[in-house]
């Protein structure tokens, strides 16, 4: 007795740390396969609007992104601008089915949470995304984004272009 | 022969961690996702049928404000620019003209809106309107209520709005709620 506890008092043990990697590891893999990014890739030229009284959008599984923009290849696609829906240019005609199916998507009680974002060029004619607008009302989408990027301030806003 | 016994020399693991950290932290870098950011906009519901013309809103609890295809604003009937509208937008909600928002310190003209309850914001725009100016006019608009907000927020528990916490908030946007209307857009002129 007298012997275990003279031996405890002198040393304490070392803690191994030989499993640490592994840990380290496995947040690591678990940090690599969460954040895999799921991004199209752009068929129209983007460039963002600026604006001071943005919102985040935190819900990205119940987010749907429509790009619009003059389309990259000229060549095939014209230089009009146009409506990306996911990998393909879309038409307006195409973009209730494609809303409805992508709402389809999301478990039934965070349907009304759904929302649409929109990430249009700076140069797109209103023509166009009011026609988008009246579209996904017909598809009761109806809370939608206006994608923007951050300005420094209001007054950057108000320089003319 | 007992001598020449050797055994293979451990590989000091401990030097693991710190790699396995290294590109754990090069991952948690790198993969920062660009959060979307946006302005939030609640559209209306689709009707067939026009909206009925005789609606009992009084020409004054409306705030008109008009972009053309030159991307020239028109409020209320005046020529402005992008920098107006905001100052523009907030007399128009605070005014209080009826006096029924107590909390509101506006200019109290008659020929402006009654109270913020009832103030309308109508943004109509061209089809030749630019996107980018679309955004600017939307925000200026978003940009005079949240102002408005924070104010009053300043005001009422000495703290900006974003701050504050949900009972609080709900408080002020029932003051201060947002009736911004986006109609369809007409087509005049290239």
């Amino acid at each position: 007795m007298a012997l275990i506890r003279k031996k405890k008092s002198k040393e304490t043990p070392p803690v191994s740390t030989a499993s640490l990697p592994d840990i380290v590891f496995m947040l690591l893999f678990f940090f690599m396969v969460t954040t895999t990014m799921r991004e199209v890739t752009l068929l129209v030229r983007l460039k963002k609007p600026k604006a001071t009284e943005m919102q985040k959008l935190d819900r990205k599984d119940l987010t749907t992104y429509i790009y619009m923009g003059a389309p990259k290849n000229p060549n095939i696609y014209g230089s009009e601008p146009r409506i990306q829906l996911d990998d393909q240019l879309g038409n307006i005609g195409d973009i209730q089915s494609f809303v409805i199916l992508k709402r389809e998507e999301i478990n039934e009680a965070e349907r009304p949470k759904f929302t649409v974002s929109i990430k249009a060029d700076i140069d797109v004619k209103m023509g166009l995304i009011s026609d988008l607008k009246q579209e996904l009302r017909k598809a009761q989408a109806l809370k939608i984004s206006y994608s923007t990027n951050p300005a420094a301030s209001p007054e950057e806003l108000y320089k003319t272009y | 022969m007992g001598r020449k016994k050797r055994s293979t020399p451990e590989i000091n693991a401990g030097s693991m961690a710190d790699i396995a950290f290294l590109l754990l932290i090069f991952f948690l870098v790198t993969t920062t996702m660009d959060v979307d950011k946006g302005l939030m906009v609640k559209l209306a519901p689709w009707t067939d049928e026009p909206p009925p013309e005789d609606n009992k809103i009084k020409e004054k609890n409306i705030f008109v404000v008009l972009v053309n295809s030159n991307n020239q604003l028109l409020v209320e009937d005046d020529y402005l620019s992008i920098d107006q509208l905001r100052s523009a937008a907030k007399d128009f909600i605070n005014n209080n003209g009826d006096g029924t928002c107590s909390e509101c310190n506006g200019l109290r003209s008659p020929a402006s809106s009654d109270n913020p309850q009832k103030a309308i914001i109508s943004l109509q725009n061209d089809r030749g309107t630019s996107y980018q100016m679309f955004v600017k006019v939307r925000n200026e608009i978003l940009g005079a209520y949240s102002e408005l907000r924070n104010e009053l927020s300043e005001r009422k528990y000495g703290r900006s709005f974003p701050t504050l916490n949900e009972e609080d908030r709900s408080v002020i946007a029932g003051i201060y709620p947002q009736f911004i209307s986006e109609a369809e857009p007409i087509s005049v002129g290239k």
